[in-house]
């Protein structure tokens, strides 16, 4: 077989269980694939001896029958996530050196399941970006380029190298994060699949926590089938996770008929925005077309909130954000700096949180100081708690209608340059986030969807969001959707 | 509202985060920016709103206090930056 890291999941899993093909013949052309791509910077720990073991072990477990669907599958794993023994950075230099002696619930089921990790994935450092650049390990870049320009576009972020290394074949799947659209956003600008669960559908232990109330894991993936096999292998309740949800998960891929006769679609005016790109504005409604003609009823909504949705979400992340990061003190792991005769612990505290957080995440976690100080926490977290259940009962509200899935764009543009928007004030860039936040907000499952191409040739991506636990129903919307925009296109290797 | 010099300096000394004399007009300006944005938050109108605790209606679980972990001082002190004789070590704290 040609090219084996281009497989799906689908296609490995049932080369590898008619016995066409190993495990360590996938993860062996991976590895060769990562050693190759250096300039997309997505990989940024690699783990060839852990890969070959967990290869030979699952090629084992194969011929022995009965595997799981995940068993031999080469997996890229985000850098936010503890993975014992390896280094697990949330790319931050506050986190540098740091080898967790515990492995975090989703990996444990991962590997459990018989996956191979070949690395630790790029992302912006711990996970507040949009573009990947706020790692310590530099950008990752996005594979696809505009027309014959070689300037470099982000991969999106914060899972940007996870993004990046599922687009450009580096890895067969790769686990993501997502708060504000972590997930959703990067797949959309890299022209693959990527679903956010309903909040509580996966374990957050062991994930390195970056706002608790909204974070959730999910996979990404090259095709919709995937994610559905993918995603089915990472949920499930956990004890460690007093927020983890005791519910059996479903089958998800069994659910993918393409059937959506019947299914109701609220298309939500208050996405429309301002100074949308045409491009954006088309596919949507291309989007539309394509599941009305697979028998969909489409209806208009209101989510009237949603306006309030940024903003909220940029009083409550910071918020989360400045109480989970008060643990990295330069005591206990990661970084200390070195300090002066005379100084004492607060010093040592304030220099070793000066040089280990990079400057997004220092504005942000001052941001959440501010609006937890007394005097202030009514009038900016309370408010923005309340403004959050306004947000949540905008979907209930639109649910109870009958309403089983909502149809937006996933990003409000294409990939942009890297570099672009360094001068930009830091509002500009939350804008990426848009149409995903109100999804975390009311802890929704989100998907992103491939559908389309920009006229420089880069990927567009819709996102469909379902009802709160219909991961299942959700992905075969998704998967209907993906079948009537039979969007294949793939980046054109320069790398 | 606006902030100030001091102010910045105030939060960040609460974030225990050093940030040096000349760059605090900067961080204050990155915090009105920040802060003007969220001021939109004063349109809706959040009478009678509850604040939301859990996104997902839930009970917190409980379970037995109990002893469930432990004994592995060795794993707990393995990625400190400076440990002795099984403790963190840090600066003097007490005079």
């Amino acid at each position: 077989m040609a090219d084996l890291n281009k497989l799906t999941i689908a296609a490995a899993r049932d080369a590898m269980r008619k016995g066409d093909l190993t495990s360590a013949e996938l993860t062996e052309a991976c590895l060769k694939e990562i050693d190759t791509a250096g300039e997309l910077n997505a990989f940024v720990h690699h783990t060839p001896e852990i890969a070959a073991e967990q290869a030979k072990a699952a090629d084992t477990r194969i011929k022995a029958g009965d595997a799981p669907d995940m068993c031999g599958i080469p997996l890229g794993i985000k850098d936010l996530f503890c993975t014992k023994g390896v280094p697990s950075q949330a790319a931050s230099r506050i986190l540098e050196g740091f080898k967790p002696e515990y492995e975090s619930t989703i990996t444990s089921q991962l590997f459990d399941a018989g996956a191979v990790m070949l690395g630790k994935l790029n992302m912006d450092e711990f996970a507040m970006g949009s573009s990947n650049e706020t790692s310590v390990y530099g950008n990752a870049v996005n594979p696809w380029r505009r027309g014959n320009d070689d300037a470099a576009l982000t991969p999106g972020g914060s899972s940007g190298g996870s993004a990046a290394a599922v687009a450009a074949d580096l890895c067969l799947a790769a686990t993501g994060t997502d708060t504000g659209g972590s997930i959703r956003q990067p797949a959309a600008f890299t022209g693959i699949t990527g679903i956010k669960p309903t909040y509580g559908r996966c374990s957050r232990w062991g994930v390195v926590a970056f706002a608790s109330s909204l974070d959730q894991a999910g996979p990404m993936t090259k095709d919709v089938r995937d994610a559905a096999i993918m995603l089915e292998a990472m949920c499930g309740h956990d004890a460690k996770d007093s927020t983890s949800v005791e519910l059996a998960v479903p089958n998800f891929e069994a659910m993918l008929t393409g059937d959506i006769k019947g299914k109701k679609i609220g298309i939500p005016r208050e996405y429309r925005m301002d100074g949308m790109p045409e491009e954006i504005e088309n596919l949507w409604a291309e989007g539309t077309k394509m599941l009305k003609d697979a028998g969909a009823e489409i209806v208009d909504i209101s989510l009237p909130h949603t306006k309030y949705a940024l903003p909220a979400y940029y009083v409550i992340a910071p918020a989360e954000a400045s109480s989970n990061l008060a643990r990295y003190d330069g005591v206990r792991y990661g970084h200390r700096a070195k300090i002066g005769a005379g100084d004492g612990i607060t010093e040592m505290y304030e220099k070793t949180r000066a040089e280990g957080f990079g400057h997004e995440v220092q504005r942000r976690v001052m941001i959440g100081t501010y609006v937890l100080s007394a005097g202030f926490y009514d009038a900016y977290y309370n408010r923005a708690r309340r403004v959050r259940t306004l947000i949540k009962k905008d979907f209930e509200d639109v649910f109870a209608q009958g309403v089983d899935a909502i149809l937006t764009p996933a990003t409000p543009s294409a990939a942009f340059g890297l570099g672009e928007m360094v001068d930009a004030d830091p509002i500009a860039m939350y804008l990426n986030d848009v149409f995903t936040v109100t999804v975390n907000l009311a802890g929704l499952p989100g998907v992103s969807v491939p559908a389309g191409v920009d006229k420089q040739g880069l990927p567009l991506g819709l996102q469909l969001i379902g009802r709160p636990w219909e991961e299942g129903d959700l992905l075969n919307t998704a998967y209907a959707l993906e079948q009537a925009a039979g969007f294949v296109a793939k980046p054109a290797k320069w790398w | 509202m606006s902030i100030d010099k001091d102010t910045a300096a105030k939060v960040a000394k609460l974030a225990r985060i050093k940030v040096e004399d000349e760059d605090l007009p900067a961080l204050a300006d990155e915090f009105n920016a920040v802060l003007g944005f969220i001021e939109q938050l004063s349109e809706v109108d959040v009478e009678g709103v509850e604040p939301m605790v859990s996104v997902t209606p839930m009970r917190l679980p409980r379970r037995v206090d109990e002893i469930t972990d432990g004994g592995q001082q060795d794993k707990v002190l393995a990625n400190a930056p400076d440990a002795r004789e099984g403790f963190f070590a840090v600066p003097k704290v007490v005079e």
